[in-house]
């Protein structure tokens, strides 16, 4: 599905991933976890494709292609989906239209015929229910006053109207309470399928309480540490990335 | 936006699509601006004495005035006897008395436009004046309206068949000396639309005129009276388009409209004149003067504009709310693109008690454009409650474009309330990319982004014009994100 090797990338000069080897398979959870600074935005925001991380080195394959060749809407109309940090307020465009023309882009690019403004209606519906939202959300505009919890859910509403092949999900916990977070975490749980994988970024271990990783890297000063299983969170909450930053230390 | 998958390249493709010129025999007289010329005009149009002399009057006056320096826009000195102040398809000196008599090349002409004139094949619900330069040259549906009492027709054909109610209006909101260009246009107009909807008939059908400029070196000067007698209801709309020309075209138009005791006057302009080319050589100077008068109670006037063409635009729609409690609107979209520059906005003059305005104004810049809004809101003495809402908004589209906003506020009246206002942004790369993100491609993510932004505007708009005005502000937006 995604095999990353040797990646390096700089923001604004500054080299913030300085080889990055990770692979994931189909139907895979990996989680990265990481103190501030790390590096763990940036890998996202790399493999999305935004345009002021400069990649200096390594290579990614996503699905048998080159993803670093592709253009930011050529990587989400081959499946890959990011869920973002800080989603993005669009003024007076409404959720539902934007919706829609994210999925008929995707639609097309699939060779499928585009949904009319009924049939998308009668499928969005339904999938509204599943992050705990009513109609009056779609006529809001894209994220434009929502709330912090309401901008995550609509990051996964958009992830189950557009079933990504990868989903990148970057600290979508972030700023949410106990209630939000297990919604979003149901919605993500729900979608898990064999073909589908996902890369949870995160600052804390909680988020993986909902939604278990079948693995764990830490990420730390733009390189993966240490790579292990879902336990290696429970270590981290524990004693902290102190412990790991102390250890890569005297390793190296 | 139906088009949201549109790809770069078929956008890239579409330029200005309406430049193309009509081969068609002209009549025109001689460039140059003198008694004569209009005198000439006059005979030609078979205007009674009173008409004459207007004009003469208003040529006079022009004669003692000067170009405006205030607007915040920048041309070379135009040569006005350079310019032919008449300009008709040769077919038609008398215009033809039905459609069956049109010059089939006209015919063709705004179908290209896609304005079907033939009543069979017209934009249902949508009644239409054709003015091609200095001429109306078709009027539909005019026997349907005709038998509610509705007039629609020319102007020419208004002076001749309606003397009485063109000497009652015309020159009533906007006097023959009230600016240059305006003064201009009084001496020398040649065509243009005459609305009149009697007491209480609420006119069936959009009334729309469409212009269009096509003789070299002529330049446009038409004039728009609509009158809406107590208790009617009209929607006009205006359109226009020209060729592409390397050199600069006048157009200076002059809009009337009278509201009487509870009538309502809804005007929506959709401007696509010639904007120059990308070095912005040629395009059209849109001089216009637009005025209404809410001259009864409860009357109200609202103007709708999306101002997309033209190298320059000078442009004040405005309302003078006489009547007690009367209503006037301002709805506008303004874009620049490339080396276009637009200065536009509105003129509210609170005159009746609990009179009250509304403005809208989106600018978008994008290019090398230069956008202004320029707005005033007087409230005069008598004016008590008097009401004033004005919101205006730009946005900004890549580096080297400009957005200036510039209202005046005058309150004689301490009972008035006012509320203003504004606000600049730019389209983000963060809203380009989360979009992008989602699988949609950056040009459909601009038009997404712009017509969110142009909502409150567009949503004013007749239905069909609405999605028409979209589709406008894609083409026009070709080539602003790299």
């Amino acid at each position: 599905m995604l095999e990353i090797t040797s990646l390096q990338a700089r923001v604004e000069g500054k080299a913030i991933l300085k080889g990055i080897d990770l692979t994931v398979r189909p139907g895979e959870v990996h989680a990265i976890m990481g103190p501030n600074g790390s590096g763990k935005s940036t890998l996202a925001g790399v493999l999305a494709g935004r345009e002021e991380y400069e990649v200096t080195g390594g290579a990614v394959r996503y699905l048998a292609q080159d993803l670093l060749e592709l253009a930011p809407e050529e990587r989400a109309r081959a499946g890959l989906l990011l869920a973002f940090q800080y989603p993005v307020e669009i003024p007076g465009v409404s959720n539902v239209y934007f919706l829609k023309a994210a999925l008929n882009a995707l639609r097309k690019h699939r060779g499928e015929g585009e949904l009319d403004a009924v049939e998308f209606l009668a499928l969005v519906r339904g999938q509204l229910k599943t992050v705990q939202m009513d109609e009056s959300f779609l006529r809001r505009s894209v994220n434009e006053g929502f709330s912090g919890g309401e901008k995550k859910r609509n990051e996964i509403l958009q992830m189950a109207l557009l079933e990504p092949r990868l989903a990148i999900l970057d600290e979508t916990d972030s700023g949410l309470d106990i209630d939000a977070l297990k919604i979003v975490a149901d919605g993500v749980n729900g979608l898990r399928s064999p073909e589908r994988s996902f890369l949870v970024i995160t600052h804390y271990q909680r988020l993986l309480d909902y939604i278990v990783p079948d693995f764990v890297h830490v990420l730390m000063n733009g390189r993966i540490v240490r790579s292990g299983g879902r336990e290696l969170a429970l270590e981290l909450e524990e004693k902290g990335y102190g412990w790991l930053e102390a250890e890569v230390t005297v390793g190296a | 936006m139906t088009t949201s998958t549109q790809t770069i390249e078929q956008l890239a493709g579409k330029e200005y699509q309406y430049g193309f010129v009509t081969d068609i025999e002209q009549e025109t007289v001689p460039p140059g601006l003198s008694e004569e010329v209009i005198r000439l005009i006059s005979a030609k149009k078979q205007e009674p004495e009173f008409m004459l002399e207007w004009r003469l009057k208003a040529y006079r006056h022009w004669l003692s005035m000067t170009t405006p320096e205030w607007a915040n826009v920048h041309y070379p000195p135009i040569d006005y006897q350079n310019i032919v102040y008449y300009a008709a398809p040769k077919s038609k000196a008398d215009g033809p008395k039905s459609l069956d008599e049109v010059d089939p090349e006209l015919l063709r002409t705004y179908e290209k436009l896609g304005i079907p004139l033939q009543e069979r094949a017209a934009l249902a619900g949508v009644a239409v004046d054709a003015v091609f330069d200095s001429v109306s040259v078709a009027t539909t549906f005019k026997d349907k309206l005709g038998a509610m009492g509705i007039i629609f027709c020319s102007f020419s054909e208004a002076v001749r068949e309606h003397p009485e109610l063109v000497r009652k209006y015309l020159g009533s909101v906007v006097p023959t000396g009230d600016n240059f260009y305006a003064a201009l246009n009084s001496a020398v107009f040649t065509d243009g639309s005459f609305v009149y909807v009697p007491k209480g008939v609420r006119c069936p059908m959009e009334l729309s005129t469409y212009f269009r400029i096509n003789a070299k070196n002529s330049g446009q000067f038409e004039r728009t009276l609509i009158i809406a007698e107590a208790g009617s209801y009209v929607s006009y709309l205006e359109g226009c388009t020209a060729p592409m020309r390397d050199e600069n075209q006048l157009h200076a138009a002059v809009v009337e409209l009278i509201a009487h005791d509870d009538a309502t006057i809804k005007y929506s302009t959709v401007q696509n004149w010639y904007p120059g080319d990308k070095e912005g050589k040629g395009g059209i100077y849109n001089f216009v003067t637009k005025r209404g008068r809410c001259e009864g109670r409860n009357s109200k006037i609202s103007w709708t504009q999306v101002e997309t063409g033209s190298a320059i635009t000078w442009k004040y729609p405005g309302c003078i709310l006489k009547g007690d409690n009367s209503v006037g609107e301002f709805y506008s979209v303004a874009l620049t693109n490339n080396y276009q520059q637009a200065d536009t906005g509105t003129k509210m003059i609170h005159i009746g008690k609990n009179t009250k305005s509304t403005i809208v104004s989106k600018g978008i810049s994008a290019g090398h454009g230069q956008n202004t809004y320029r707005g005033a809101v007087k409230i005069l003495s008598g004016a008590d409650g008097a009401r004033n809402y004005s919101q205006c908004d730009s946005l900004l589209i890549g580096e080297d474009c400009g957005a200036h906003t510039f209202p005046y506020i005058d309150v004689q009246n301490p009972t008035a309330r006012m509320e203003h206002e504004a606000s600049t942004s730019k389209i983000g790369e963060d809203q380009i990319f989360y979009c992008n993100q989602r699988g949609i491609a950056t040009e459909d993510a601009v038009s997404m982004i712009v017509n969110g932004f142009c909502k409150e505007v567009f949503r004013e708009l007749p239905m069909e014009f609405a999605v028409e005005a979209q589709k406008l502000l894609e083409v026009s937006l070709e080539g602003s994100v790299g």
